[in-house]
């Protein structure tokens, strides 16, 4: 939802990043204010997963130029565990399986981390418990996963909820969910959407990567931006989204310099 | 990635004092003249002085063993004194009496030995460089009959028991540390528990070499009778030393129908300096026998310290339906290099083992596991699951693992599984993306890989080495 007089989160300015020496990012420019739904949509190979992971400071990738506020801060100076304790939080494409550690153990302690960045009294584990559990409903999950080791066995549905479980639990100030439609059949794809749903809010924030229109059915966005070569060569509104559907990507290489729908 | 972990893991050792204690030490080098003044120091009886000949003379036609997979420059075992003891100035009846430099260092380790045996209700048999200088709650012990004392002081006042079953479990001349250990040791404990006796409390040993250059030669045997059962704790910190510092200790277990032996370890000594110089050499044979029916011999160890470690805690399983089991933890971090596994030998019919393994390797360090599962032809029946699991912390490091399975009858079931995994970059990702920083993220992880283990050492041990490992791997991820 736009609020007119509502304060940016997230400001990138011509914002290039590499791995391995080759460059991926190529001058992204963007901003996000609270209470605002962004999607990033291009093909595989576009960069959109690879700025997700800049701004929640992967240490594989060099950031090489431009800026990043945000929440007021110089972003690109925090280290990754800062940038989540801030409030920056990554809902993974793939997330990965930790065997051995419990995932309430886990989910606990990354809560209890953050709590404490916002001066908030921390939960013991039956607190937590409790707490869990209530947010667990949000998203429809069975109690035994909590006891499991974190992603260690999961299907891709419930790795992705337990992303958004993490996500419920954190309140964070944006989140960045990167392709959180992949591997999900309608009916968990359904179940994600109604949980971000709930959890956005006109004070935080959210990013959506994606590839394909489908889970803009159930989370509609504010802007759509088409990401292509390492730039967002394209930004409109929703129903961008949509012409991408029917059209696909090949139209908008020819037509850079055109923009559709309403620019804010 | 790497920097953070080779920050966390290089550490200074936190054991590294040495305590000015007057010590009462031998020349350096091995010959019989040794073994006599070692014997008649501690005012042996024959039979015992001939034992450590027998043994010095089998060691003497003996090689040092070379097909672990550990590298060390070759020992000089003429350039070691053989023993050494704090001066005791008379029979300590109570702890007031004791070295108050003595008490101090037992403080900086931690182990305030009245505050803890009362408030732990542990026991603990206080060995001091090689001499027991304190036994503690062996009257409350000696009240349901259990016999806890250090093996010299034993060799008096029990002489019938040690005849009977010492270098029964590991011969004397059973491999090449083993055999120089049974011709030097020069204390260790003694444990015996009768009939029908269950230990009330862990009995514990804390270990702690302290003179530079003197060998550690500690001799441990563990008797438990019919229907008895223990629970032993051993600990180890040592300070720390440039010279390398061999120790070659042998510790005997023996179970008979019914009794069950839980022998627990923590290891931590020094290791040697992030560039791999010093450290401590840990040679160890420790060996159980399950002697008799239904009787369980479980090894926990936790192994974090030492440059070398080649150590190989074994079941022998002699009796029908005997249980034995190995659970274990071995760090290495810098230029650590560990060979360390178990045997587990099927005699008895119906016969059960269990070995767990859990390899922790980081910096430029070298872990092994090595562990035969035999099964004799008289052992119908006879099962086994071993699990070996390796985790590499950075890419410098190395895990391996050399099962040996010899099964000679067909109706027994042996199950080996293996893995190797890596703390990845992902990982910690994952972690740090939460707000969680990379040291705790390494902790909680390794607890995880470790859990199965940590499950299996008494409590208030199971805090000590969960503490231990985080501080082990500190600044080893970055």
């Amino acid at each position: 939802m736009i609020h007119s007089n509502s304060v940016p989160v997230l400001t990138v300015q011509g914002l290039r990043a590499s791995i391995n020496g080759t460059e991926i990012l190529k001058g992204i420019d963007l901003t996000v204010k609270s209470g605002e739904i962004h999607a990033i949509m291009g093909l595989n190979g576009s960069g959109k997963s690879t700025f997700a992971k800049v701004l929640a400071g992967h240490s594989a990738y060099e950031v090489t130029g431009g800026s990043v506020q945000f929440e007021g801060k110089d972003l690109l100076e925090l280290p990754p565990e800062e940038r989540a304790r801030a409030g920056l939080f990554l809902a993974f494409q793939y997330p990965i399986e930790i065997p051995g550690v419990a995932n309430t153990q886990f989910l606990r302690l990354a809560y209890n981390t953050v709590q404490t960045q916002r001066g908030r009294e921390e939960l013991d584990p039956l607190e937590f418990d409790d707490f869990v559990r209530e947010k667990m409903k949000l998203l429809d999950m069975k109690s035994d996963f909590l006891d499991r080791s974190v992603n260690e066995g999961f299907s891709g549905g419930e790795k992705k909820r337990n992303e958004i479980l993490q996500m419920a639990l954190l309140e964070p100030k944006l989140s960045i969910l990167d392709e959180t439609d992949s591997g999900l059949d309608i009916d968990a794809l359904k179940i994600v959407a109604q949980g971000v749903n709930q959890i956005a809010n006109k004070d935080n924030a959210m990013i959506l990567v994606t590839h394909y229109q489908r889970l803009l059915d159930y989370i509609v966005p504010d802007y759509v931006h088409v990401m292509q070569a390492g730039r967002i060569v394209m930004t409109g509104g929703k129903e961008l989204a949509l012409e991408l559907e029917t059209r696909g990507y090949d139209w908008i290489t020819e037509n850079k310099s055109s923009t559709t729908g309403a620019i804010a | 990635m790497s920097a953070v972990l080779q920050s966390l893991v290089n550490q200074p050792y936190k054991h590294g004092f040495v305590t000015d204690i007057e010590s009462d030490v031998a020349p350096k080098g091995l010959n019989e003249e040794i073994i006599r003044l070692i014997s008649a120091k501690k005012n042996e009886p024959e039979w015992l002085l001939a034992f450590r000949l027998k043994a010095y003379q089998k060691w003497l036609t003996m090689a040092e063993p070379e097909w672990q997979n550990v590298r060390y420059p070759k020992i000089d075992f003429q350039d070691i004194s053989y023993y050494s003891a704090p001066k005791p100035k008379k029979k300590l009846a109570s702890m007031d009496e004791v070295d108050p430099e003595l008490l101090r260092t037992f403080e900086k380790l931690g182990v305030p030995m009245h505050e803890r045996a009362a408030l732990a209700g542990v026991a603990v048999d206080v060995i001091f460089d090689s001499v027991s200088v304190t036994t503690t709650y062996k009257q409350k012990l000696a009240e349901v009959g259990i016999i806890f004392c250090s093996i010299s002081e034993a060799v008096h006042t029990h002489p019938e028991l040690i005849q009977k079953y010492l270098g029964t479990v590991v011969p004397v001349g059973d491999n090449y540390f083993a055999a120089l250990n049974s011709a030097v040791f020069t204390d260790g404990s003694f444990c015996f528990i009768p009939k029908g006796v269950k230990c009330p409390m862990d009995l514990s040993t804390y270990f702690r070499i302290n003179t530079e250059g003197s060998g550690q030669f500690e001799r441990t045997l563990i008797i438990a009778e019919e229907d008895a059962s223990v629970s032993y704790l051993e600990g180890c910190t040592a300070p720390r030393f440039d010279t390398n510092q061999l120790h070659a200790a042998v510790v005997e277990l023996i179970a008979l129908d019914n009794a069950d032996i839980k022998y627990s370890t923590v290891q931590n000594w020094y290791a040697g300096d992030e560039k791999g110089i010093g450290g401590i050499y840990n040679f160890v044979t420790k060996r159980g026998l399950a002697k008799g029916v239904n009787s369980r011999i479980s090894w926990t160890q936790v192994e974090t310290g030492s440059a070398i470690t080649w150590k190989y805690p074994s079941c022998i399983l002699r009796g029908e339906n005997s249980v034995g089991e190995f659970y274990s933890v071995a760090v290495t971090n810098n230029y650590q290099q560990a060979d360390t596994g178990t045997k587990m030998i099927h005699i008895g019919k119906n016969t059960r083992s269990t070995i767990i393994s859990k390899g922790i390797s980081a910096g430029h360090s070298n872990s092994s596991y090595r562990g035969l599962v035999r099964v004799a032809p008289t052992a119908e029946g006879a099962r086994n699951y071993s699990q070996c699991d390796s985790m590499l912390i950075g890419d410098q490091c190395g895990a391996h693992t050399f099962p040996y399975i010899q099964v000679h009858n067909n109706s027994a079931q042996v199950e080996h599984e293996a893995s190797t995994s890596k703390i990845g970059e992902d990982q910690l990702f994952y972690f740090s993306q939460r707000g969680i920083g990379a040291e705790e993220a390494v902790s909680m992880i390794i607890n995880g890989f470790c859990k199965d283990v940590f499950q299996q050492l008494p409590m208030e041990f199971a805090v000590e080495a969960t503490k231990l490992l985080s501080f082990k791997l500190e600044g080893s991820v970055g």
